[in-house]
């Protein structure tokens, strides 16, 4: 069973497409992933059944209980996230987006006043679809802990790929190159980097190729819209080639990419032409079919 | 046009999507308010990919590490109790054997390892996790961050960012995608938050998680359609339903596009854009002057 990240550095490139098309072209063979936990899209393809609902704890939250608080303001000065204020009426209140759950606030308050529970981050759910299993999570508004939710997601479809003997688990990644995008590419058999021939895109690419290389994870890239800008189409895959990256295609531009995610399509479920080629040919080298 | 008041005003441009042209939104507004004589200050929150710099060729005149404490432990003092590694909620300390180890990585800087510490075998080290770049592009002030590769948190060095000084009325805040921590630390002090959205489903879904988000921390917002196309009325319908106040749209043009992929900015390259942009601007600042 192999295990192929798609991921990008930068937003919008084309990576949730790219899965979608993917989970299409593997028949059956794959567990789909969404591992971009705080803006996933890829059910709005793959039009999930759920099949189980779970919440997602994680991590912790402190409170302070204003019947024991005497107003001291140690915790105040403890907290290193600046959580934690005086109210008018100089009473204490923890503001939960800025607390981190350290528990210092928590440990320290020689009133036992901050009480200190389990913070709920999300849900994470194993659905079935018309392409096979999707596993997929919705983190809390504003919520924390994206990274482990991503964890969770990720080995949840694993095991689901093991009980169903399934060739590939197909793992929808996040933009960027911290917590949630270290977390999906750790230890993965393969990541391929969807990138795009814009300044910002060469940019990202190198940055997110950078950290392929430093997680040691065999990496390909694939340049979607291509043929907007050849020059700097070009300059990404001499960039790969030296990074040691393998440039495995590239896909040309074309409406039907958004006409195919109106009709809540994978592209390659939606034509048969051009892009949809472009995109089977990465398969078959992604996966070696 | 906009009175410039005794304090700054933070506007943030965010998205919930990645690539729906949050940095294209920032580099034009913050040029055309310059145009328009503003004091402006762009700043670059996406530590993890910043672009903006390619965009502003901005001439960087100083430089400061971003350092977060991370614990150090005197192996001649520590008995592995353990108590460190029973109060760390981020697992960042794991005894093995009869040591205590750091993941720095993990780390959140909190200090509570050393103050539980009974045998003051902790102390605090700076680590840096990135830099902090100030600088100039024409008369527009530029600052961003670049979190180092490998590094997992981008929070603190965003805070870094912002809290960076500067001279401006009006700081354009350019922040990450998504709606977790990171969005979170660069638009939370913010007095209006532009979220740019494309008439897609996926850029829709997204911007409801985004408008979710600013509703929870109590910003007042609006949204940007880029890549509109007037046949599709998606985006338009969707911020109707949920009443979200459309700011202005940017037209689905391929010379936009091309013109973003060698890194021009807009208002100077085409001259068609120029009053999308216009009137973008004019409507934050109705929204955010009372």
């Amino acid at each position: 069973m192999k295990e192929i990240v798609i991921i990008s550095g930068k937003g919008g490139t084309g990576k949730t497409s790219v899965s979608a098309s993917f989970a299409h072209l593997a028949q059956g063979k794959a567990v789909v992933a969404d591992c971009d936990v705080d803006a996933a899209d890829l059910h709005l393809i793959l039009q999930p059944e759920i099949i189980s609902s779970n919440t997602f704890t994680s991590g912790k939250k402190a409170s302070i209980n204003p019947d024991r608080c005497k107003s001291c303001g140690y915790c105040m000065m403890l907290c290193r996230f600046n959580a934690i204020r005086k109210t008018q009426d100089s009473s204490f209140v923890i503001d939960p987006i800025r607390c981190e759950g350290c528990g210092v606030c928590s440990h320290f308050c020689p009133y036992g006043a901050v009480e200190f529970s389990d913070e709920i981050c999300g849900d994470w759910f194993h659905s079935s679809t018309r392409f096979g299993t999707l596993v997929h999570a919705k983190l809390g508004i504003a919520a924390e802990n994206s990274g482990k939710l991503v964890t969770l997601v990720r080995n949840e479809a694993k095991k689901a790929a093991q009980e169903q003997h399934s060739d590939f688990v197909i793992i929808d990644g996040s933009p960027g190159i911290g917590c949630p995008v270290i977390a999906s590419l750790t230890a993965a058999d393969c990541a391929l980097i969807v990138a795009e021939p814009t300044v910002s895109g060469l940019h990202d690419f190198e940055r997110i190729a950078d950290l392929t290389r430093r997680l040691s994870v065999q990496a390909f890239v694939c340049i979607n819209k291509f043929d907007i800008n050849q020059t700097i189409s070009n300059k990404i895959e001499d960039g790969a080639l030296s990074k040691g990256i393998t440039p495995c295609g590239v896909i040309r531009y074309d409406r039907a990419v958004t006409d195919a995610q109106r009709k809540r399509m994978a592209i390659t479920e939606y034509t048969n032409n051009g892009v949809s080629q472009d995109i089977s040919l990465i398969w078959s080298t992604i996966s070696g079919k | 046009m906009y009175q410039p008041k005794a304090e700054c005003m933070n506007i943030a441009i965010a998205s919930g999507k990645g690539g729906t042209g949050k940095t294209t939104v920032a580099v034009n507004i913050a040029s055309l308010l310059s145009e328009r004589k503003e004091k402006v200050c762009y700043i670059d929150c996406d530590v993890e990919e910043p672009n903006g710099h390619l965009f502003l060729s901005p001439v960087i005149t100083s430089r400061t590490e971003s350092l977060i404490p991370v614990p150090c432990i005197d192996e001649s003092k520590c008995i592995a109790c353990g108590a460190c590694v029973a109060f760390c909620q981020y697992r960042a300390l794991v005894r093995l054997g009869k040591t205590v180890m750091v993941f720095d990585e993990l780390c959140h800087g909190c200090g509570g390892c050393t103050l539980v510490c009974k045998q003051k075998a902790i102390s605090e080290q700076a680590k840096s996790i990135g830099f902090v770049e100030y600088g100039t592009s024409g008369r527009i002030e530029f600052i961003h961050g670049r979190l180092n590769i490998g590094e997992a948190m981008s929070p603190p060095l965003i805070r870094d960012v912002l809290s960076h000084s500067s001279n401006a009325t009006i700081k354009i805040i350019d922040s990450p995608p998504g709606t977790s921590c990171p969005v979170i630390a660069a638009v939370r002090d913010c007095d209006f938050v532009v979220l740019v959205t494309e008439p897609t489903p996926f850029g829709l879904n997204d911007l409801g998680l985004a408008i979710d988000m600013v509703k929870e921390l109590s910003i007042p917002f609006g949204v940007v359609i880029n890549r509109d196309d007037p046949q599709i009325k998606d985006g338009v319908n969707f911020c109707t339903a949920r009443n979200a106040p459309v700011l202005g749209t940017i037209p689905d043009d391929r010379r936009i596009a091309e013109a973003y992929s060698n890194g021009r900015i807009l208002i100077e390259t085409l001259d068609f854009v120029k009053p999308y942009f216009s009137g973008i601007i004019d409507n934050v600042i109705s929204k955010v002057t009372p």
